[in-house]
């Protein structure tokens, strides 16, 4: 082929213009249908989990509501809004107040864990913990989820005066855990998570007695997770 | 008819074993090591792959006299990355536990240059019928070199195979397999095979020709 030749067969800029533009736009169109399509699904994947989680770390629960501050006053909150920072009530069949699970967060070893737990105000004890997120490492920092052992530290442990994590089988006072061996540094931040939670939670809390009451629409338990109790 | 089963089958045959993406071209290391960690992630990765190969081959063959030339790198990773959001978000509605897991691998599955390397080595070039045939195949491979790496991974470092419990509790996890290392340690050791074998049948190859030549 000569160069003249060449020229010729070479495509207008136009057209590469326009072929890029094409292939562009509908890319484009087939990621906002996919976008679309699956929005609502994750969106309730996301508030099935929490759900579910609430439900996992208030032993004895069957309703849940979600509780908000509002002018110092924790209240009954079903819509949500911007920047609002909630906490969830758990209730018994009878209606009658459990506890609270409360989300909390903080860095772990490689990124964000995001942890919730239960907590009884009348007792001052922590009955629960499930971790919603976290990317520690697998087979060492995921045992803080994995791990039977550790999760069961998070039962009727004492937050007074503040959880401390201790070398594995050290554990010996109320607000001890035992610490994971080979991934000390996940334990201790989840236990410095529930501290911080602790921190910014216990003091808005009412007085053990004086809880919002049970809303009529408020939600039941999931059955699956019911079904484990 | 006979002559093109035979080069179909070849083709197919190709990505599994002669072209293993993994174990002879060393492609896609990066997500390869970061998710093998358990064979079913590695089940999950491949077969999102897969999904993203075979069906960025199939656009790319079937648009290839579309597509100029000058802007053909392009227009494949525009296709393939729109394969890979339809993915991610696929994973994320359906099966959220496995999208945790995979986590940030799956979003970069855009990059990994076993996808554009066979949409410009192969798909550009062939039929629709043989670029999806070599795209099932090296996506074959793939798949087979993750599921194997993640349960060597898996029986070795937990103990266990697709999360079932091989052994007794007196086992003792060899934690290192799972961590980033292992994934080393045991890919070195799949491409050592993988070399020994191949050195071997060359030299045995050499031989028969040896042999062939000295009758006549």
């Amino acid at each position: 082929m000569s160069e003249q030749q060449q020229a010729a067969a070479e495509p207008s800029s136009n057209r590469l213009v326009g072929t890029l533009a094409v292939a562009g736009l509908i890319s484009g169109v087939i990621i906002i249908a996919v976008y679309l399509a699956t929005f609502d699904t994750i969106k309730e994947n996301k508030a099935r989990e929490l759900r579910e989680a609430v439900f996992r770390v208030l032993p004895g629960v069957k309703r849940m509501q979600r509780l908000v501050i509002k002018d110092r006053k924790l209240v009954v909150a079903h819509t949500e809004e911007k920047g609002e920072e909630p906490i969830y009530g758990g209730y018994d069949a009878a209606g009658k107040f459990v506890g609270y699970a409360i989300p909390s967060a903080g860095p772990g070893f490689q990124d964000t864990v995001s942890v919730l737990y239960g907590y009884q105000p009348a007792e001052r004890l922590i009955v629960g913990m499930w971790i919603l997120d976290s990317r520690e490492t697998p087979g060492l920092g995921d045992k803080i989820y994995k791990d039977a052992d550790f999760v069961a530290n998070f039962d009727h442990l004492s937050v007074d005066p503040k959880i401390v994590a201790v070398k594995k089988g050290k554990k010996s006072k109320p607000n001890e855990i035992d610490a994971i061996t080979g991934a000390t540094i996940s334990s201790k931040a989840v236990v410095r998570i529930i501290n911080e939670g602790n921190g910014r939670w216990l003091s808005k809390l009412p007085e053990p007695g004086a809880e919002p009451l049970l809303d009529k629409v408020a939600t039941a338990a999931p059955k699956a997770v019911d079904a484990e109790k | 008819m006979a002559k093109s089963e035979k080069q179909a089958y070849d083709e197919f045959i190709k990505g599994i074993w002669r072209e293993n993406p993994v174990f002879v071209q060393v492609l896609g290391m990066c997500p390869m090591l970061a998710v093998t960690n358990s064979a079913i992630n590695g089940v999950a990765m491949g077969l999102a792959t897969c999904f993203v190969l075979v069906g960025s081959s199939f656009l790319v063959s079937l648009l290839k006299n579309l597509i100029p030339k000058q802007v053909r790198i392009s227009c494949f990773i525009i296709i393939i990355a729109t394969f890979v959001t339809v993915v991610d978000y696929s994973l994320l509605a359906l099966v959220p536990a496995i999208h945790k897991e995979l986590g940030a691998f799956i979003p970069l599955i855009v990059a990994k240059c076993l996808i554009l390397g066979r949409q410009e080595a192969f798909a550009s070039r062939n039929t629709i019928r043989m670029a999806l045939i070599d795209a099932l195949g090296m996506a074959a491979g793939f798949l087979i070199a993750l599921v194997s790496l993640g349960a060597i991974r898996e029986i070795l470092g937990e103990g266990k195979l697709f999360g079932v419990p091989l052994f007794g509790d007196n086992f003792e996890p060899w934690v290192i397999m799972i961590l980033p290392p292992g994934g080393f340690i045991t890919l070195g050791f799949m491409l050592l095979f993988f070399n020994w074998f191949e050195e071997k049948k060359k030299r045995l190859d050499e031989r028969a020709a040896a042999i062939e030549g000295s009758d006549i």
